[in-house]
């Protein structure tokens, strides 16, 4: 099994980083409830919070994608900051409407908000109250998606983290794959697991309640998205073991993240090469094709969703381009570690944000590529730079093999875009 | 507490950063939490806006509470002022900020500032956005504005236009024109594109022109009270309403107000033969109160629509709408629940709407088709094109708008015979809309839909023929038979029941 060889100028495991406080220019982790509703086919996410977390989830989602989808804000007003034992009634009574009104949901996630937790609002208290009300038909679960706890994609770490607890018990030494991927990906995962003979694989989260994700100390994770530190540590606390890898981006990353499955598992040489020649294959050729216009260009990170150092390594070392600097939210040497053992060094890594400040490194820097925000895309392509929105990058199918061209052909769009566009005036 | 999906309106610091992002030489301060920023992409993203909104977050996280908000407050401020350099701050706080306490206004008026520093204090648990704007912008106007002469030439104000406004770039073009042209001259525009310089010279108007109630009417009216500058009670939207405003700045200025109206083509593409068609069309209106009125007078007095239904999201225009609805002889609807005006859609069964993005999505499910007259909308309602709703240009946009969803006239005709055609059918929809057509499926016979009223009963035969009038009559064919069986004691609808109840209905 070819290893992917660690850069000839040492990695960036053990570089300096710059660590910025100030304005984040980043969405809260109630955002990922727009992506985890239509994975948890039976589940309902109830944001006890403000009229602000409805209008976020309302302008993150971009559109009113669907009519009645399955999730909603239950708003704060004037009497429930009076009193809170109100707010516990009040939310029970907005509960057994919506579980009435909806007979298909099975789980409910009440969501913790910026002003519930300001005011104190025990949502786990809450969640074990309606749980014994509702129980067993729908169970129900408690998260913090708030702008005070998390940022953007911790928000599906918090909620994958408090299902660890719930989930059965098991001797059985089975392969949990933890993250929420969109369903033909998971399945291609799937079929390239099973063809090595590994199975039966388990989903946090899986579509469905009834299905039978369960933990024990035999178990063994992989995590497919970089972002779910503290699902890995509630894992860990059941005895489950984290096999670290580089994450499932482009073929080295993919292949990496399959091998050191397939060493767990004790897959020969020959099974693995067998199932993952053709796809590679592919791979390599569409990413090939997708980058040609990223050869030689330069890219910057700004902090995000937790994604920056896979996908900074996958564009410097298949792509062909080089990183300037590399921003990311937080940091977990479990998580990215193996990813910046990857990265050549080189880079500015940085983590957390002072906006304006960094903003003015990405105008001193000009970036052939800047990788942002909603909030600051348009007003840097005012000011001549590239860019390429950052949330694009977790509502797409990006991951392994059949993907690795979508993944290199997303940050190439806006070059090609800008070379075919001719809307200059004549001088 | 109340469970909301989706809301016609932000919070009010959302409101507030509409005027900030509006106008120039102005910061806003806004003590929120991580993720606030969000609503940045409002503007970066739905109104395409090339500047990021002149907004400092101080991004206060769990582990400030209890230790230092305060400080991260002033910091925030101190290098907002030194880092942009404007004319004046507004400070204030978001939804979370509001529970700890922090007094942006006071911390700021403690820090010494050169510049003049102007408290927002929003009720984030009780207001909405169009409070949040109109309350900032009085304030500023109210900390600014100087009192001095009124220029020599007769000069007006233009207030209310905001970023995120529907329409308000355009409508502030075409206003200053018909301004122009009747000899008056526009002193300032705010808060879109004014500096604070600028709101200082408020006074030196003649008169305001409130173009936009919803968030500039608190500010006219302080301006008439401390400056008696009277303002314009009409919103010109529409041909009547437009030629009434120029009535009205006719008495206000004493200046013979006429206007060329060679240039207004809806009259004319209103009384044509090939609007006939749109005689009756059964409307329901829904979105802010100032388009809502204006549109139901259009909707009745210009296109020759029935109106069965308005209503308004924005209970500050609750009076208002509620009086013009007993004029038109139907109920008004004031909520914010997006549900209720479903719900309310769905029994009235117009043949259109005309609302905002809710309804748009509203009419997607419903099959009724939508023309969208109102904030709040999507990035493809900030057109790139000149489409102004005020003045004569702004009737003849709206009737373009207006008659675009539908169905036309001939082709009423063709879809009524030929309703079996496999490509000219019902479900291909109008032929001037690309990317619906699709074969037609030869099927025995649909499910049965539900009928509206639970207490008739349709007969194969009667069912069979409902399904043969086009879809955009078949609700109103179906409501009609309904009531009709209904008033009659007729207990189950046959083929007779159906045509005795369309001839009954028939105008």
């Amino acid at each position: 099994m070819n290893v992917p060889l660690p850069p000839t100028n040492g990695g960036c495991r053990t570089a300096p980083v710059l660590k910025e406080r100030g304005q984040r220019e980043v969405f809260c982790g109630l955002t990922g409830i727009i992506w985890l509703h239509r994975k948890m086919q039976d589940a309902f996410f109830l944001v006890v919070g403000s009229r602000t977390c409805a209008h976020l989830l309302q302008s993150a989602a971009g559109v009113m994608i669907f009519a009645e989808p399955r999730f909603g804000t239950a708003i704060l007003e004037e009497s429930d900051l009076a009193g809170l034992a109100d707010a516990h009634e009040e939310l029970d009574r907005e509960v057994a409407r919506l579980l009435a009104r909806r007979p298909d949901i099975r789980q409910l996630f009440l969501v913790g908000s910026c002003p519930s937790e300001v005011i104190k609002i025990d949502l786990s208290r809450a969640a074990e109250r309606l749980s014994q009300v509702h129980a067993p038909h729908v169970r129900v679960l408690n998260y913090s998606g708030s702008g005070i706890e998390t940022t953007f994609t911790q928000g599906e770490d918090a909620c994958l983290a408090s299902m660890v607890p719930v989930l059965k018990e098991t001797a059985a030494r089975e392969l949990l794959v933890v993250g929420a991927l969109p369903d033909v990906v998971e399945d291609q995962m799937i079929g390239l697991l099973a063809d090595m003979g590994i199975g039966p694989i388990r989903l946090l989260p899986a579509r469905r309640i009834d299905d039978t994700t369960a933990v024990g100390s035999s178990t063994v994770f992989a995590l497919t998205q970089p972002f779910l530190g503290d699902t890995h540590a509630e894992l860990e606390r059941r005895g489950a073991r984290h096999i670290a890898a580089p994450f499932p981006f482009g073929d080295e990353g993919t292949t990496a993240w399959l091998r050191a499955i397939a060493i767990e598992f004790d897959v020969s040489e020959e099974t693995f090469a067998a199932v993952t020649a053709a796809p590679r294959a592919r791979a390599q050729k569409a990413i090939a094709q997708a980058s040609e216009a990223l050869r030689g260009k330069s890219v910057f990170f700004f902090p995000d969703s937790q994604l920056e150092i896979p996908l900074a390594r996958f564009l410097t070392r298949e792509c062909g381009m080089t990183a300037i600097e590399v921003g990311s939210p937080y940091i977990h040497d479990a998580l990215h570690g193996p990813d910046l053992d990857l990265l050549p060094a080189g880079q500015q890594i940085s983590e957390g944000q002072d906006v304006d400040k960094q903003l003015a490194r990405a105008r001193a820097a000009r970036p052939d590529l800047t990788v942002c925000g909603l909030g600051l895309a348009n007003p840097l392509e005012a000011e001549g730079l590239s860019t390429k929105w950052a949330i694009e990058l977790v509502f797409t199918p990006v991951h392994f093999y059949e993907q690795a061209g979508d993944l290199a052909g997303l940050f190439s769009r806006p070059l090609r875009r800008k070379s075919v566009l001719r809307l200059e005036a004549a001088e | 507490m109340k469970l909301t999906v989706w809301t016609y309106e932000g919070p009010p610091h959302v409101g507030a950063m509409r005027v900030a992002t509006a106008m120039k030489g102005l910061h806003y301060v806004l003590h929120a939490p991580q993720g606030d920023t969000y609503a940045d992409l409002l503007f970066t993203m739905i109104e395409r806006r090339n500047h990021r909104p002149p907004v400092s977050y101080t991004t206060f996280q769990a582990r400030d509470l209890g230790s230092d908000t305060a400080t991260l407050f002033k910091t925030s401020c101190q290098d907002a002022v030194d880092r942009f350099d404007p004319q004046a701050i507004i400070v204030g706080a978001s939804c979370t900020a509001e529970l700890i306490q922090d007094d942006p206004a006071g911390l700021a008026e403690t820090m010494g500032l050169s510049i003049p520093v102007i408290p927002l204090e929003l009720p984030s648990y009780q207001r909405k956005e169009n409070f949040g704007a109109d309350e900032t912008f009085y304030q500023i106007v109210k900390a600014l504005s100087q009192p001095q002469d009124r220029t020599s030439r007769v000069t007006c104000n233009i207030l209310g236009p905001t970023a995120l406004g529907f329409r308000h770039r355009d409508d502030v073009e075409e206003i200053t024109g018909l301004l122009s042209d009747l000899g008056i001259d526009v002193n300032v525009v705010a808060p879109l594109g004014a500096t604070p310089d600028d709101i200082a010279r408020l006074p030196g108007a003649h008169f305001n022109v409130l173009l936009s109630p919803e968030t500039g009417e608190a500010a006219a009216r302080w301006l008439e009270k401390t400056h008696s500058q009277p303002y314009t009670k009409t919103v010109p939207i529409g041909v009547g309403a437009t030629r009434d405003f120029i009535a009205e700045v006719g008495a206000i200025t004493g200046l013979p107000c006429r206007l060329d109206e060679s240039r207004l083509r809806m009259p004319w593409w209103s009384s044509s033969v090939a609007s006939t068609y749109l005689t009756g069309k059964r409307v329901f209106i829904f979105g802010d109160g100032t388009h809502v009125a204006a549109h139901a007078r259009i909707a009745r007095d210009e296109m020759g629509f029935e109106v069965v239904g308005i209503g308004c999201y924005n209970r500050e225009m609750a009076r208002p709408i509620r009086a013009l609805a007993k004029e038109y002889g139907v109920n008004a609807l004031i909520t914010d629940d997006y549900l209720e005006v479903e719900q309310a859609i769905e029994t009235l069964s117009p043949e259109m709407i005309l609302g905002t993005q809710m309804e748009r999505h509203i009419g997607k499910r419903l099959g009724i088709p939508c023309a969208v007259i109102s904030a709040p909308v999507h990035v493809q309602d900030f057109p790139a094109r000149y489409s102004p709703q005020v003045g004569f240009e702004g009737a003849n946009v709206i009737f373009d708008t207006l008659i675009h969803p539908l169905v036309m006239g001939l082709e009423e005709h063709l879809l009524t015979m030929f309703r079996d055609d496999f490509e000219f059918h019902d479900d291909a929809g109008p032929s001037h809309h690309g990317g619906k057509a699709k074969a037609k499926v030869d099927e025995v016979f649909e499910a049965v839909e539900q009928p509206q009223s639970d207490n008739v009963i349709w007969l194969t035969d009667a069912e069979k023929e409902l399904k043969k009038i086009p879809f955009f009559v078949r609700g109103k064919a179906r409501r009609n038979t309904e009531t009709f069986a209904l008033e009659k004691g007729i207990s189950e609808i046959s083929l007779d029941t159906l045509y005795e109840a369309k001839a009954h209905y028939a105008r």
